[in-house]
């Protein structure tokens, strides 16, 4: 049943597309955390013009993620604000994208994949990303200061690791981060966008082909030979681990280390206890949250969530970063604390479409910023704070470039 | 505590492991859950967090009088 609200009551304001404008390069958008406090579910007009949802609460945020009356199909979603690569009524989710598919699809598919990506899987590799890292120091180092840390450090590392394990030659990266870059601008057109995603998918498909007939020792061939996908689906799960290998832990490691940088007392902390590192990450993770759109969920059946009817059909916006900073579930949320146990935040999402490769991220993490402080004890900005370049053109959030000296 | 793993919505994100590896394992074959053994009296805060941080809902705290166990 509706909520019947007493006519005096105001109407419930309606939020025009999801804000991702900020005031602070760390904190979510204002108007988030004002809504949260407000109305932790509230009206959103999606830039098609449909009326749905938006909830910025933990708990909320939490519910829906893990609700399966909420469904991921990619058909049913709208997108929160215009992305380039969302159209207004987007047709099922092409072979392999399992982000945009429900059980029992996205079980098919993901169950190819868990087992390549298991905690003790990850920790195997961890030796390789240590040796990745420190290449690529010594490479920034031998540069000399001033040097750009996502050009030099935090980009190359995650490329190099993914394509590794998937089995894509780093020597075409040219190509396919400048697919994914295009691909993940706000301000790219529609077609500029599916063009990009088009050739990634080309690329990859080119490449499946290759190593049907001649298979490697990577993720790739292991799929091949698994026997239960084609060709089209085995490109389409290269696309999605690509592109998600490349932005998410970049940007993690990019504005990460901007984050550390600005609060010396922190960073301080970090630097005197390396026993804090695996804490250190699960908080910059929930502190930064980089997941600034979406994820959005559309209703199946009506559902009422805190006490608002969701009609079915209706989309639903969570906002992560906003979720992230519920002072009801983190105390003091907007201070950065590298000593709390931020474990249980939503930056990896939550509910079965929970990132894959978290257990990657985290590794690649904790070894890149142990790394880059224990060689550089005297890294520090290069350019003012106020002029690094901040991605809120981007799906997902970070730097640009952050340009350090040492 | 008694503790349940339902292997058919694992899906696969390796929380409980990370949390309480002394109880969960994922298996080398498919990478789903696999309990080890049942928490002891002592081991009930780090099972309960691990129940807590599973996304998909697969592990459940089973009350002592339930037939199906
Ligand atoms: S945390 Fe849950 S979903 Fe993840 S591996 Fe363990 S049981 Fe499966």
């Amino acid at each position: 049943m509706a909520k019947t609200m007493p006519t005096s009551v105001a109407p419930m304001p309606l939020v025009d597309g999801l804000p991702v404008e900020r005031s602070d390069p760390f904190d979510p958008p204002a108007v988030l955390e004002a809504l949260r406090e407000e109305r932790p579910i509230s009206r959103l007009r999606y830039p098609g013009g449909s009326q749905g949802w938006l909830v910025t609460s933990y708990p909320l945020a939490r519910a829906v993620l893990a609700d399966p009356r909420f469904s991921r199909r990619r058909e049913l979603q709208h997108a929160p604000r215009r992305i380039a690569f969302e159209e207004e009524h987007p047709g099922p989710a092409e072979p392999g994208f399992f982000i945009g598919m429900d059980p029992p699809e996205h079980t098919r598919y993901r169950r190819q994949l868990t087992s390549h990506f298991t905690v003790r899987r990850m920790r195997d590799l961890e030796d390789r990303i240590a040796r990745i890292t420190a290449e690529h120091l010594e490479a920034m180092e031998r540069h000399g200061p001033p040097a750009d840390l996502v050009a030099a450090f935090a980009l190359p590392i995650p490329s190099l690791v993914i394509c590794e394990l998937l089995g894509v030659p780093y020597t075409d990266r040219e190509k396919f981060q400048h697919d994914t870059r295009v691909l993940l601008h706000l301000d790219s057109s529609f077609e500029e966008a599916m063009g990009a995603l088009v050739s990634l998918r080309q690329y990859l498909h080119g490449l499946v082909v290759r190593k049907r007939e001649a298979p490697a020792d990577d993720l790739i061939s292991t799929l091949i030979a698994g026997g239960g996908l084609d060709d089209e689906e085995v490109a389409g799960i290269a696309v999605l681990l690509l592109i998600a290998g490349h932005e998410t832990t970049a940007n993690m490691l990019g504005l990460g280390t901007f984050a550390l940088l600005q609060h010396p007392d922190q960073l301080a902390a970090l630097r005197a206890d390396p026993s804090l590192e695996e804490n250190a990450v699960e908080e910059l993770l929930r502190y930064l949250t980089i997941v600034h759109i979406g994820p959005t969920r559309a209703a199946l059946e009506d559902v009422e969530l805190d006490g608002e009817l969701v009609r079915a059909g209706e989309v639903v916006t969570l906002s992560l970063p906003a979720a992230n900073r519920d002072p009801e579930r983190f105390g003091n949320p907007d201070g950065l604390d590298l000593r709390r146990s931020a474990t249980g935040h939503l930056a990896f999402g939550h509910g079965i479409h929970q990132c894959l490769g978290q257990q990657l991220a985290r590794i690649e993490m904790r070894t890149g910023f142990a790394q880059l402080l224990a060689r550089f004890p005297n890294l520090r900005l290069a350019v003012e704070p106020e002029n690094v370049q901040l991605r809120t053109d981007m799906a997902i959030y970070g730097v640009h470039s952050l340009p350090v000296a040492w | 505590m008694r503790i349940n793993v339902d292997r058919d919505i694992c899906c696969g994100a390796g929380m409980c492991v990370l949390t309480a590896p002394d109880i969960f394992e994922q298996s080398d074959e498919d990478g789903l859950v696999v309990l080890l053994r049942q928490p002891d009296a002592a081991e009930a805060d780090i099972a309960g967090e691990a129940t807590q941080l599973c996304p998909s809902g697969a592990i459940t705290v089973a009350d002592e009088g339930d037939p199906a166990n």
